[in-house]
């Protein structure tokens, strides 16, 4: 596993990386001069109570909010910032459209369109964004459908589909432009527990299989700890504590990660 | 059976009728769209004459755009040298469209703004320009809600239009109208001319709601 | 000259300035006009919502067709109906009351509508729990559904009367002295159309912000959850 806490870390290899990085809502500061990083292919689990501001991470990474202060780059662009003259301005909306590209997003309420079948769900972007032909992106729709273990279910609409399987079509579409980064938002909290393993199991074949750098935010932590080679604990809009999931899912450093983890470390005392 | 021989000029009427109820209802069907969009847009220029146009149109009464427009437009367009006098006909559906699409602009304003905000973000984490948004994603979503408040506005133009008559246009209330004066018969013309709007206006229900499945089908069609 | 008062054409703003006063009378009727409506619409709704809710189908079948009826015809034509048909049996009222009248019975369609939502919008649970308690139907209604049901109606039928006031123009045609009919006339006598009818048009635009405005602020003041009863 990487060890991340070595100097000699080359950080070409940060993917993205968050420096200073300020989110207010109103009066609430939720991302307080955050410093984070993520390398190449990393399967990143992010942890902590609600109001921590682990969601806002990955939304301000899918450029659905904004910075107030701080910096990030993605690949190695900056992502909600651009150059102009070589000097670094806010980020217009044709350099935001083209960051999009490298992250695609999963969300809790998995957010499909109702109104479109699972197959048209899936190749409406690839077609109208990336400017795939129609049978290009059926056969990318395909592809992922399968991967997902959906293919049959191509010509059905999302209400036809338990919560299991939506979330499931959500991962094929996202997978469907390509991403380089995939970023999943508590994908699993809005399921019935029947449900979760279904998702549960797509999203470690994912990680398995493919070279995707992954942010995943959960509460599922003996999932967290099966995928990922780093975990994140973030309170209050900073991270506590990050380290590889044996040690900080089993023996946490600071006493703020023991006390949020309690329930989980007595249950799974190794 | 008097009642037959008044039946060729009121369905002369009646035709001109359906004829303004139509072409005011398309043109009400635009402005709505136009009006109830550019109200929710970001772009200040665009929404403050939006806004403008919607208030002033729901503020006032129809009678009174109806004969501003016949009446006074034209003193206004002399006095900065064009002839800006409107035929009876372009004066009554413009008067009908603007008004009609005011109503239907909240509507469609409504409709738009109840999609849920997490359809947008979905839209806009696939990377869809925000007119894609729009035309893919929310406003397939948001039309088959307007259908209902949509009929109902139909059948409230039908019958504004009869105001026209007002403006010596030959609407099947205008014929009634001279009908009567001819005949003096009040009472069987004008239970002849109620009745006949209110078929119309069955009529013009019945096609709302055919419309109304026909969208409908919309929210669960567009496959690939 | 119009109810005593003759206006400047000197100047387009002495016209304007002259004109107000007589715009102003028009304002007033059009007030009264829909004030009167207003209050018709109110009770012959009343009685439609009664009998379109009757559990005799030959009652409540009719009345559901003519409030149907009476909603998809135009008032112009209602009007028209009343003027001249109701003198041929007998019947000889004032313009302004005929006027009203039509007012009245086009909008009693719509108020029967608002009171039967609002009477159904009391959630069931709440008349079969005052029921279990032994209540009589009528108190059940008086201090159960009613107090519940007014915070849903009143600002419904301000709407209304919002919208009558909208309508009142067309009264002109039966020669009612309202704002529009006023405006109209000093148009015909002095060929300029533009000043008087644009400043109808700002009357209305002040009267129907401040109609609303009211009815708004009435919908503040009624507690949604139904006026308190100690």
């Amino acid at each position: 596993m990487n060890d991340i806490h070595s100097e000699t870390h080359d950080d070409a290899d940060a993917i993205i990386r968050f420096e200073k990085v300020v989110k207010r809502f109103g009066a609430t500061t939720v991302l307080n001069e955050l410093d984070f990083e993520v390398h190449k292919g990393e399967k990143v689990s992010i942890i902590g109570p609600s109001g921590s501001g682990k969601s806002t991470v990955l939304r301000i990474l899918m450029t659905l909010e904004r910075i107030d202060s701080g910096l990030i780059h993605v690949a190695g662009k900056p992502l909600w910032h651009q150059y102009r003259h070589d000097q670094l301005v806010p980020a217009g909306e044709a350099h935001l459209r083209e960051m999009r590209k490298e992250m695609g997003m999963v969300f809790q309420q998995f957010n499909l369109f109702p109104h479109m079948t699972v197959r048209r769900n899936i190749t409406e972007a690839p077609i109208h964004v990336l400017g795939l032909s129609r049978k290009q992106a059926r056969e990318r729709a395909h592809k992922y459908l399968e991967l997902v273990g959906l293919a049959d279910q191509a010509d059905k609409f999302p209400g036809q589909l338990s919560g299991g399987q939506q979330q499931r079509v959500a991962i094929a579409r996202a997978l469907a432009m390509h991403p380089n980064i995939m970023l999943f938002d508590e994908p699993t909290s809005a399921l019935d527990p029947e449900l979760v393993g279904e998702v549960l199991n797509v999203i470690q074949r994912l990680s398995e299989e493919h070279d995707l750098t992954m942010l995943l935010v959960t509460h599922e932590m003996q999932f967290a700890k099966q995928i990922s080679d780093r975990v994140c604990f973030f309170d209050q809009g900073h991270i506590v504590e990050q380290a590889p999931p044996e040690e900080l899912l089993t023996d946490p450093r600071e006493e703020r990660t023991r006390e949020f983890l309690k329930g989980f470390l007595e249950t799974n005392a190794s | 059976m008097q009642w037959l021989s008044y039946s060729t000029p009121l369905l002369q009427g009646a035709w001109v009728t359906i004829q303004l109820a139509a072409m005011s209802t398309v043109l009400g069907a635009v402005v709505s769209f136009a009006l109830g969009l550019g109200k929710v847009t970001r772009v200040r220029v665009l929404r403050l004459p939006c806004i403008a146009v919607i208030e002033l149109f729901r503020g006032t009464s129809l009678l009174v755009q109806l004969f501003w427009l016949y009446f006074a437009l034209p003193v206004f367009g002399h006095a900065i040298g064009l002839d800006l006098r409107l035929p009876p006909v372009t004066a009554g559906v413009l008067a009908l469209g603007l008004n009609i699409g005011s109503y239907g602009a909240e509507v469609v304003r409504g409709a738009v703004q109840a999609v849920p905000r997490s359809q947008h973000e979905a839209a806009k984490a696939l990377d869809f320009t925000p007119w894609q948004i729009l035309w893919r994603i929310a406003l397939p979503q948001a039309i088959p809600e307007m259908m209902p408040s949509f009929s109902n506005l139909a059948v409230q133009n039908l019958k504004d239009t009869a105001l026209v008559s007002l403006i010596s246009l030959g609407d099947l209330a205008f014929r009634a109208e001279q009908v009567r004066n001819y005949t003096q018969d009040s009472t069987t013309v004008y239970t002849l001319l109620l009745l006949m709007y209110f078929g119309m206006a069955l009529v013009l229900m019945a096609i709302m709601r055919v419309l109304e499945r026909a969208v409908g089908r919309w929210r669960a069609v567009l496959r690939s | 000259m119009l109810f005593g008062i003759s206006w400047d054409t000197s100047s387009n703003a002495a016209f304007a300035a002259s004109i107000l006063p007589i715009l102003l009378r028009g304002l007033l009727a059009t007030v009264q006009a829909s004030i009167v409506g207003f209050v018709i619409a109110l009770a012959l709704g009343l009685a439609l919502a009664a009998l379109k809710s009757s559990r005799l189908r030959v009652v409540s079948w009719p009345a559901r067709l003519l409030a149907e009826f009476i909603r998809d015809t135009p008032l112009l034509v209602q009007l028209f109906f009343l003027y001249y048909v109701l003198p041929d049996y007998g019947i000889v009222l004032p313009a302004f009351l005929t006027g009203a009248l039509a007012l009245g019975v086009q909008y009693s369609a719509y108020t029967a509508e608002v009171y039967r939502a609002g009477l159904e919008s009391v959630p069931r649970g709440q008349i079969e729990a005052a029921h279990a308690l032994d209540l009589l139907p009528a108190r059940v209604f008086r201090v159960i559904v009613l107090p519940q049901a007014v915070p849903r109606i009143v600002p419904a039928l301000g709407n209304y009367l919002v919208s009558i006031m909208k309508d009142v123009p067309v009264l002109s045609v039966v020669s009612v002295l309202e704002m529009l009919n006023v405006a109209k006339i000093i148009g015909d006598r002095t060929f300029n159309y533009l000043i008087p009818l644009s400043m109808v048009g700002g009357l209305y635009l002040v009267l129907t912000i401040v109609a609303s405005a009211g009815v708004r602020y009435l919908d503040t003041r009624l507690p949604k959850r139904g006026l308190p009863l100690r």
